[in-house]
């Protein structure tokens, strides 16, 4: 059954809210009634917050009876990654680590957006501590692809993109290291967005890669992500590595329009690896960026091929000391033994889940004395190169074209015995978050098996503006032909 | 079977990271980093002389704050979520084991 | 046998004296009540990201520039390791990039010590170890307090250019005057703010090699400190006269029986994974800042004596003590308002100890100029300037008021005579050598004029006598 406000854009939600012309109550029962109907199928939550979001969507109705503006997302649901803390709500990364853990605090993120009158919704369920690209690392069982519930719905923000992709919230946040946001939007067929690093403050998400981590919107539309966007992004104090530029104005000029841009689609991406129908979209979508106006050629980031290779050494470096925390001493579980040390690994033993365990065990090896030089110091330098030519190329092109996954959705349980081949799923992703840069994943029509594909857009630091314009443009270009296959239907 | 890591490579470094793996866990672990090891291994050939490693993607410096107190957590809070307290601190087995 | 050299390089770990912690806003402050100072920071919970403090920042500029160091553009490392009074479960610390480098100390006596680094890091929790009479190898269980952690340190580590147990002491000392003087720290060992680890090495007198060294832990005074390099030096010299080698080992002091002991190494050899901190940018302070602490550094230590010194004339280890004291100031105002700086530097190393209370530099002056006059006797000039500390006012007026005045020369020397004539068994036993006797007649002298004759000036008329005396 379709309920009166889900699958209606975010924009319009808040609109009538503050308008007074729909209660922000109401709202949060309807989306409650389709995730009551889809979600034993679906999985997308760890946990819902049904009660705080009446409650919140209470005061959002009274506020507004008051006269008052509860914000630009006034009584939106907004799904929420389970690795953004949230007070009093508990935080698990998906992991037994941290089952039952209460953050005493909120991400920042949380707080703008309750700013910003949305209302969380639920926990969305993820691959443990963000380790993934299908959702399946999860402690509390894999989340399943609302077009297809035989079929992953990537990852590791999986159960964001399926909530959005099944109405169960018009919103969602995700969290992007290696393209955790755009790949589970692709494969589910709602537009993703990895902010340039800095752009969101990364204060309260708990941390996989912290140089490469970044939070970022999942939303049904372009307009709608760049509206969630607007409100999360800017500087914040509390995080050191946040960009000092004021929060971009991105919802103005989404229907630009990409006469004149340079696009140059990225053959490095286009190769070995992805799959025929994948590619033809995204060949579809160069022609469609082509007949906007755009000047669009093919290009070369050489350097993009060893993207993967760095990436798989520096974010479990950095996760392997991130992680090394979950210890038993001060919060989660712990695992009793006779003394610290072998209390810290009987926790840690029985905590972690195989992914997790894995990458710990990569990063700690590259990391360690006589591998650090070949291993992550190496990668490292392979990063300086991908930098070099991203800007190489940004001096052609404003903006990159390429998949954002090679393939559609896959089923569940095909790589879960072969880390390595769920490991290259991230090949097309993984550049920007090296590079620090933006990109977003837009639906581009469906694969040969009729799932969704998404093209993914790529941008130089800070042009998020640029990029989700032609995003917009694309999206349009499927609306248009949505029409004409319906207009030439009897 | 490639010699990037070995068993005894992969117990060893178990134990840096305070993991315990099963015999079916470290033959399966020696394996997969290895397969990873391998492909990793591609940046090996790519000539990186002179090149700067990049540490961080942000092009910032002096990220500052000023030297002024803030509230911190109550104490009541942050010890409930320990597993084990005493005298309002956070409770540990014995640091080190008991005399060889 | 032959000859050693004990080879010593110290590494001092200082709290700084911020407000608050290397990056997080909790108060930085001893002694609170366990777990109160505390964040999702500093507790290293889930999600949490680190802001450097930029009062630490400066104190540790502050303190390398003081020690004549470079202050270089810095990195913060994290150094991974699994310890319980360690939130992270690693240490935010500059590892390959400090943030001061190659400076020096010099000691009052005249001693320069390399400093190879001054670099900035977080300290720990702290641990307590319940059981087992408190021994961390004995404890039943152990409780953490983590109000420590996160408390911004400086790690300044000296080159191995300290040569004896009472060099190191005197290093620790200056050091502490230096953090003292730039208010870097409150460098107080008996709290921890102040922590000092010993490289201790031996080598054949006259070798440039060194030998193999040991790192000497859990020193918590400037006397332990001491003891533990002069036990380890005779260690090491035993086990290299016995004909067997040093090993390279952690060592630690223990108080109580006066030895060090290896430490158990802790489950596996360190590895401790150094690499750059993804979650904090580059420091570099720049040159406007730079010159602006520069500009805010008071004199220091060193700098003070050599003053002092050229001023005033006086021994260097006098020079040293006034320092300390912080009377310097004092000192050459009162030279500056004509005072005798000699003296005044004797009165300010041995009767001033408990304070200048209402004293101020143109009475100490006058009173030293009464006493180089000879107006007072020096005991005299002592009883003045304590009434000065209490309550101020006219060294001559003060002087007047107790019944001062100095002995006149015949005056004096009948006071001895009839001392001498008093007494004939103490001068026959002043006459055979024995100089204890000489106290005995000054005191006579002393009761006898009550108090007003110079203790100096009755010596050199014993001896006179004496001299005049047919043998
Ligand atoms: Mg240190
Ligand atoms: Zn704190």
């Amino acid at each position: 059954m379709r309920h009166a406000s889900t699958y209606l854009p975010a924009a319009e939600i808040a609109d009538s809210v503050r308008r007074g012309e729909r209660a922000a109550v109401e709202v949060v029962e309807e989306h409650l009634a389709t995730i009551a109907e889809r979600e034993p199928e679906v999985h997308a939550f760890n946990a819902l917050t049904d009660a705080q979001a009446r409650m919140a969507a209470e005061l959002i109705d009274r506020r507004v009876a008051a006269g008052e503006d509860p914000g630009p997302l006034a009584g939106v649901p907004v799904a929420l990654k389970d690795n953004l803390c949230t007070a009093g709500v508990p935080t698990t990364c998906s992991s037994r680590i941290l089952e039952g853990w209460l953050p005493p605090y909120d991400a920042t993120v949380v707080t703008r957006l309750g700013l910003a009158g949305a209302i969380a919704i639920g926990k969305t369920n993820l691959d443990e501590f963000a380790m993934g690209s299908s959702t399946e690392n999860s402690a509390f069982g894999p989340t399943h692809n609302p077009h297809d519930a035989s079929r992953v719905p990537g990852g590791s923000s999986g159960g964001s993109a399926a909530a959005v992709a099944a109405g169960f919230a018009p919103l969602a946040l995700g969290s992007d290291t290696g393209g955790s946001i755009r790949q589970p939007a692709a494969l589910c067929g709602v537009v993703g967005v990895k902010p340039t690093y800095g752009r969101v403050s990364r204060y309260g998400l708990i941390a996989f890669a912290s140089s490469l981590d970044q939070i970022g919107p999942l939303a049904p539309t372009v307009a709608d992500a760049a509206l969630l966007l607007e409100v999360v992004a800017g500087h914040d104090p509390l995080d050191s590595t946040s960009v000092p530029e004021p929060p971009p104005s991105l919802v103005a000029g989404l229907d630009d329009g990409v006469e004149g841009l340079r696009v140059g689609v990225v053959a490095e991406l286009m190769g070995q690896g992805v799959a025929p129908d994948v590619r033809r979209r995204v060949e579809a979508a160069a022609e469609a960026l082509a007949g906007a106006g755009a000047k669009v050629e093919e290009t070369s980031v050489a350097a993009l091929a060893y993207g993967l290779s760095a990436y798989y050494l520096i974010a479990p470096a950095e996760a392997s000391s991130n992680l090394a925390r979950y210890d038993g001493v001060r919060y989660g579980l712990r695992v009793d033994a006779p003394t610290t040390a072998t209390m810290n690994v009987a926790t840690r033993t029985a905590g972690f889940g195989p992914e997790v365990k894995r990458r710990i065990m990569l990063g700690t090896y590259a990391l360690s004395a006589g591998y650090y030089d070949a291993y992550y110091g190496k990668a490292q330098k392979v990063r300086t190169l991908v930098i070099r030519d991203f800007a190489a190329a940004y001096e052609s092109f404003d903006l990159l074209l390429s998949p954002t996954s090679p393939t559609t959705a896959f089923p569940l349980g095909a790589k879960a015995a072969d880390p390595l081949s769920m490991y290259l799923s991230d090949v097309c992703t993984i550049p920007s978050n090296l590079a620090g840069d933006p990109a977003v994943s837009v639906p581009f029509g469906t694969g040969d098996d009729g799932l969704p594909v998404g093209v993914q857009i790529l941008a130089p630091a800070l042009a998020e503006a640029t990029m989700l314009r032609a995003a917009a443009v694309l999206e349009d270009a499927m609306l248009d032909q949505a029409m004409a296959r319906a207009e030439a239907t009897p | 079977m490639s010699e990037r890591i070995t068993a005894e490579d992969v117990t060893h470094v178990a134990g840096l990271a305070r993991l315990e793996l099963s015999d079916d866990e470290l033959e399966r672990f020696t394996v997969q980093l290895a397969a990873v090891l391998d492909h990793a291994a591609d940046v090996e050939a790519l000539d990186t002389e002179g090149v700067a490693p990049t540490a961080h993607p942000l092009p910032l410096a002096n990220v500052l704050r000023d030297d002024v107190a803030r509230p911190g957590l109550e104490r009541a809070e942050v010890l409930a979520a320990a597993p084990a307290v005493e005298a309002d601190r956070f409770r540990v087995p014995p640091v080190l084991g008991p005399p060889a | 046998m032959s000859d050693w050299e004990t080879v010593v390089g110290l590494e001092v770990h200082c709290e700084l004296a911020t407000a608050t912690k290397l990056f997080c806003g909790c108060r930085n402050a001893f002694g609170d009540e366990p777990n109160t100072n505390v964040c999702p920071v500093c507790l290293g919970l889930p999600g949490s990201l680190p802001v450097l403090n930029r009062g630490a920042v400066e104190l540790a500029v502050r303190l390398g520039l003081a020690l004549g160091c470079r202050v270089e553009p810095s990195l913060f490392h994290r150094k991974n390791y699994f310890y319980p009074d360690m939130p992270k479960d690693y240490q935010v610390s500059q590892y390959d990039r400090p943030i001061n480098v190659d400076g020096a100390l010099e000691l009052p006596d005249g001693t320069r010590v390399g400093i190879e680094r001054a670099h900035l890091e977080e300290d720990t929790g702290k641990s307590t170890h319940v059981g087992g009479g408190g021994r961390i190898h004995e404890a039943d269980h152990s409780l953490v307090d983590y109000n420590r952690a996160g408390v911004p340190l400086v790690e300044i580590v000296s080159r191995p250019d300290l040569r004896s147990a009472e060099q190191a002491r005197a290093y620790v000392n200056e050091l502490r005057a230096v953090l003292l003087a730039t208010g870097a720290s409150d460098a107080r060992m008996e709290e921890g703010s102040l922590r000092v680890d010993a490289n201790i090495s031996v080598r054949p007198a006259g070798f440039s090699t060194f030998g193999t060294r040991c790192e000497v832990k859990n020193l918590n005074s400037t006397r332990s400190l001491g003891r533990a390099i002069d036990y380890e030096a005779r260690r090491q010299i035993a086990l290299l006269e016995a004909g067997e080698q040093v090993a390279q080992q952690t060592r630690h002091w223990d108080e109580a029986d006066g030895r060090t002991h290896p430490l158990r190494s802790k489950e596996e050899a360190y590895d401790y994974r150094y690499f750059p901190e993804p979650d904090l940018v580059p420091l570099a302070p720049d040159d406007a800042w730079l010159g602006q602490v520069r500009a805010g550094l008071p004199p220091l230590p060193a700098e003070r004596r050599r003053r002092l010194a050229e001023a005033t004339g006086s021994v260097p280890a006098a020079v040293a003590v006034v320092v300390e004291r912080g009377l310097d100031d004092l000192v050459l105002g009162a030279l500056a308002a004509g005072g005798d700086g000699r003296r005044l530097v004797v009165h300010a190393e041995h009767d001033l100890a408990g304070g200048t209370g209402a004293l101020d530099p143109e009475a100490f002056a006058a009173l030293s100029r009464l006493e180089a006059d000879g107006a007072l006797t020096a005991t005299q000039a002592k009883a003045v300037l304590a009434e000065l500390v209490a309550g101020g006012g006219d060294p001559a007026a003060v002087a007047e008021r107790l019944g001062f005045r100095a002995l006149g020369g015949d005056e004096l020397a009948g006071a001895v005579d009839a001392a001498i004539a008093a007494n004939p068994d103490a001068w026959d036993r002043y006459l055979a050598g024995d100089a204890k006797v000489s106290g005995f007649f000054v005191g006579q002298v002393m009761r006898a004029t009550r108090g007003q004759a110079d203790g100096k000036a009755v010596t050199a008329l014993l001896a006179q006598r004496a001299a005049a005396t047919p043998g």
